[in-house]
């Protein structure tokens, strides 16, 4: 029940938010962040006492007849006609995407805190909405479940680039939503293939994730069904060749926009790989994956030259985010514990690093109204708070030791490695094109001449605080790692399929 | 006449009654606001008079009308339609001081014609049914003739109408007449039986004869490539009738087509499922290319109701291959769901607009949430549920095409329906961005910030709800659409 109240939290707090503009400019933010720390509150309940919630969440887990190491299980009917019902679960990986979600959101609402004064009601409305539709997917057992929070987490965010976003909004706000939707569309066929498969082999209809693990699909339409599933969640991740969204979006979002896009969206693709198509189709996928891998190399390595070349500030940071996203493609279909560890690490250390860079991005565009790179220079001296955040966070993107972005990064490629050697050698390569574009960003924006004598305030105390909670996240991921390993580890081995590439 | 048979005509009867009664009183006294409440009236008692009706035993009144749950679920979304339509007239023509009485007793026999339509089972009442809705729509698109100003050019729409619908009426017949030559009978049900004894060498007259009942279908439906009025025909008319023309006319049209290849068992031509299939996926395809053209929204709407009808066919096709009943079952609810969409777009249309000035462009959308938060909120629920999108009776109606398509492994149209929904987003998001955009500033006398009728929003709220309702938890009316399914 408490994912469910996770969720109507969230969709409650967004209308109370929208509501609450007509009786003050400031009162919707106020709105936003009660309903937000009290979903906080409510995850960290979930990670300090998960046997907190109740013996009935045992007892369903035991009906559904699942395997994997559930902490918290919802189950009802919803359309009998079609097999489909509400089933809610967050094992390990879950729990810790849907906190990822929840402080990506606070910061979220940090960084729209001072920005985005007009019309905020709605803004906060549609925040909240796409968090909720965010935690959606990452706890949704039932195919249809997942598919209709899949779409529902893109009309608000449609909404926030293109009533909030910058100049070219109209543009990137379509190709956003037509990407995803297409993709979703494809995605829909393959689920109703598999669920009609598993109907004539079985004679039952049902949607149910648990179900539906281990039906038996004819080698070649397998294929095809896992193909399905497969370019919905690359055009997610994204990867190349279907990741031309993602640059138009981020750039165009406004900045809280963009934290939840990079931050937590982007997430939703690499979940439903792991979650849904490997092990969903598990000979397809050994038998698809050296492309895979393939496309996670070229994604590292081209999108780094990409964004080596780019003068706008949050372009160059939306094609970095599509390398570090290659990262996670490589290591989801090595498909072995170190891969698999390094996939969820870099996900989790990605989120806050790419959340902080943007934020950063979208402040200066806030205090200087450009993101043109040759705009800037020598910001150090003119604010030299938002400076050492910024390298920090770049440091952190290049894949700093001791710092989370290394653990996931170094794990991905020691996985990785085992299963094949040249795809590995290419990727690590990355590595090194990381340091190149970042640096280039400190070098152009922050050192150097400030020759248009730009005068701006430094960072303002929630941005301050903002900052500081993801640097800890961030250290505490490269320092302590164990503590997010641990949590993976069940759902990975129960995840562990027939899979030998 | 059993009491059985009258209680299952009462709907029949009621309106009719109505018809006079308003014919009666215009005679007497014109009176806009007395008429419509008089129509109102009627329409909704004809409704909730279905509370009496036993459809769950069919009942072949006259061997003309059978009343089965199928018939009925058609007849009320036909005088759904009747008061949604009366609805929206009313605000339309309030300033428009020329003979508005007329309006609703075309109205009233056009709706009549669809509750027929949906009952039919016999060529007969299948071509009064039809012609009922037609004639009435040959005046009414061409309404505000007198006006001095009219909206648009509805003349012009008007006698297109005429001469291509009284073609397609022509070939119809053609179509029925063969198939009578041959079978001998004009009850559905009997054809069936008939098809199959026909000599070798005369199947090919029946097959003609049930092509050209198709053509004379696809052109009420607009299909493509029967679709060539659809926009001129709707952007011409005024806005309750191409309301009127989108959803009743459609509606019984389908339904009597559908129980006429299921009773007749047409599908064993595979002939008949080839050509809907192409039908279907030129429909799909060439429904959503032209209408990311258009910047008229009546012209858009039009448009995407050929493709709407295209994503509709797949479902009947579906029934050649599909054993059990589902293919009747997803046609009811994407016709319930199609219904619902178009009324309530239509009205945000309407209540924009009156007999002489229409706003049915979209730079007339531009920054309507921010003007009108109410209307543009239905609006944008009615644009997410022609895309399909999830929490909406649309996306439901999608599921349903996906599944029957699945089953009856039809993967061009399947093929078809994603290229044809990709296309189809574009549109539905530009106005929906159009909407959200800032107001022009240069705008006086906003349309969108006068007040409406209780009426009209009424039956906004009720279409908004009830897609929502139907996104949401759609159980309760799948069950209802399930016995439907099995009674036929």
């Amino acid at each position: 029940m408490i994912l469910v109240w996770l969720m109507v939290i969230l969709f409650a707090g967004g209308v109370g938010a929208w509501l609450a503009e007509s009786s003050g400019a400031e009162h919707p933010r106020a709105v936003a962040l009660a309903a937000l720390l009290l979903d906080l509150f409510l995850v960290v309940l979930m990670l300090v006492a998960p046997d907190s919630m109740g013996l009935g969440a045992v007892d369903t887990v035991a009906q559904l007849g699942q395997r994997g190491d559930w902490l918290v299980l919802f189950q009802s009917d919803w359309i009998p006609r079609f097999g489909v019902s509400f089933i809610f679960g967050v094992d390990g990986l879950g729990l810790m995407l849907v906190a990822l979600t929840v402080f990506l959101g606070l910061m979220a609402l940090g960084a729209a805190w001072g920005e985005i004064h007009e019309r905020s009601g709605f803004f906060y409305f549609n925040l909240l909405w796409t968090l909720a539709g965010v935690i959606g997917v990452f706890t949704a057992l039932d195919l249809f479940l997942f598919f209709f929070f899949w779409e529902i987490m893109l009309i608000p965010m449609y909404f926030i680039i293109a009533i909030w976003g910058h100049e070219n909004k109209e543009y990137a706000a379509m190709k956003f939503f037509i990407f995803t939707q297409v993709s979703g569309l494809l995605m829909l066929l393959s689920i109703l293939l598999l669920v009609y498969f598993h109907y004539t082999s079985t004679n039952v209809l049902t949607f149910s994730y648990f179900q539906l693990l281990g039906t038996q699909l004819p080698a070649s339409l397998g294929y095809w069904v896992m193909l399905g599933f497969f370019i919905a969640f690359a055009t997610k991740l994204p990867a190349v060749p279907v990741h031309n969204w993602l640059p138009d979006a981020h750039s165009q979002a406004p900045t809280a926009g963009s934290v939840i896009l990079a931050g937590v969206l982007l997430k939703t693709g690499a979940y439903g790989l792991i979650r849904f198509t490997i092990p969903l189709f598990p000979d397809a996928s050994a038998q698809f994956a050296p492309i895979a891998m393939t496309l996670g190399a070229i994604s590292i390595l081209y999108t780094a030259k990409v964004a080596f070349g780019q003068s706008d500030l949050k372009r160059l940071i939306a094609y970095t985010s599509v390398s570090h996203m290659g990262f996670v493609l490589l290591g989801v279909y090595a498909w072995n514990a170190q891969a698999l560890q390094g996939a969820v690490m870099t996900m989790l250390a990605h989120g806050f690093s790419a959340a902080a860079l943007f934020m950063l991005a979208g402040g200066l565009q806030h205090r200087i109204h450009t993101r043109d790179m040759d705009q800037m220079g020598g910001f150090w001296g003119v604010a030299p708070q938002m400076a050492f955040m910024a390298m920090f966070f770049t440091v952190a993107a290049v894949g700093m030791p001791g710092l989370g972005n290394f653990v996931g990064e170094f794990l991905v490629l020691l996985g990785s490695f085992q299963v094949n050697h040249t795809i590995t050698a290419f990727a690590a390569l990355g590595l090194v094109v990381a340091a190149v574009y970042s640096l280039i960003v400190i070098q152009k924006v922050f050192f150097g001449k400030n020759r248009h004598n730009h005068r701006m305030a430094d960072l303002s105390g929630m941005e301050f605080l903002c900052f500081s909670l993801m640097m800890i996240g961030l250290i505490w991921m490269g320092m302590y790692p164990q503590t997010m390993l641990d949590m993976a580890q069940p759902t990975l081995e129960s995840l562990n399929v027939a899979f030998n590439p | 006449m059993s009491s059985a048979a009258l209680i299952d005509l009462l709907q029949l009867i009621l309106l009719t009654v109505t018809t006079v009664v308003v014919m009666v009183v215009a005679g007497f006294k014109r009176d806009h606001g007395l008429v419509n409440a008089l129509t109102q009236c009627g329409l909704v008692a004809a409704l909730f008079v279905f509370v009496f009706i036993e459809p769950t035993t069919p009942l072949q009144v006259t061997p003309l009308l059978i009343f089965d749950e199928y018939s009925l679920f058609f007849a009320n979304l036909s005088i759904i339609g009747g008061i949604g339509v009366s609805a929206m007239a009313y605000p339309y023509f309030e300033k428009h001081h020329q003979y508005n009485e007329e309006f609703y007793l075309l109205v009233l026999c056009g709706t009549l014609g669809g509750v027929v339509m949906a009952a039919s089972n016999h060529f007969v009442s299948f071509f009064i049914g039809m012609e009922l809705v037609s004639i009435s729509l040959y005046a009414l698109i061409a309404y505000p003739l007198h006006s001095t100003r009219p909206a648009k050019a509805p003349l012009e729409a008007a006698v297109k109408y005429l001469i291509m619908s009284g073609i397609a009426s022509a070939v119809l017949l053609f179509g029925m007449a063969l198939v009578y030559a041959m079978a001998g009978s004009f009850e559905f049900r009997a054809l069936a039986a008939a098809t199959s004894s026909v000599e070798a060498g005369y199947q090919p007259v029946i097959l003609v004869g049930y092509l050209l009942m198709l053509a004379g279908v696809a052109f009420k439906l607009s299909l493509v490539p029967f679709h060539m009025w659809t926009p001129d025909v709707y952007e011409g008319a005024p806005l309750p009738v191409t309301a009127f023309l989108a959803t009743v006319s459609k509606a019984g049209m389908i339904a009597v087509s559908m129980r006429l290849l299921l009773n007749a068992q047409a599908f064993n031509f595979g002939e008949i499922t080839v050509v809907l299939s192409l039908l279907a996926a030129a429909s799909m395809l060439f429904g959503n290319l032209l209408a990311l053209m258009q910047s008229n929204i009546k012209r858009m709407l039009a448009y995407s109701s050929i493709a709407h009808l295209g994503y509709l066919l797949v479902v009947v096709i579906a029934a050649a291959a599909v054993p059990d009943l589902l293919s009747v079952e997803g046609m009811s609810y994407y016709m319930a769901a199609y219904f619902l969409m178009s009324l309530g777009g239509f009205a945000v249309v309407s209540a924009l607009s009156t007999a002489d000035k229409e706003l049915d462009h979209l730079l007339d959308f531009q920054g309507l949430f921010w003007r009108n938060p109410w209307l543009a909120a239905v609006m944008i629920t009615v644009l997410l549920s022609l895309a399909g999108i999830p929490l909406t009776a649309g996306f439901i109606g999608k599921f349903y095409i996906f599944t029957t398509g699945v089953e009856g492994q039809l993967w061009f149209l399947l093929t078809m329906l994603i290229i044809g929904s990709a296309i189809g987003l574009y549109y539905y998001l530009r106005l929906i961005y159009t909407m959200l955009q800032d107001p022009n500033p240069a705008l006086r006398d906003d349309p969108a910030k006068q007040s409406l009728p209780a009426g009209l929003n009424l039956v906004m709220a009720a279409m908004v709800l009830a897609i929502l309702y139907l996104g949401v938890y759609p159980t309760p009316f799948i069950e209802t659409l399930q016995s439907l399914a099995g009674a036929f």
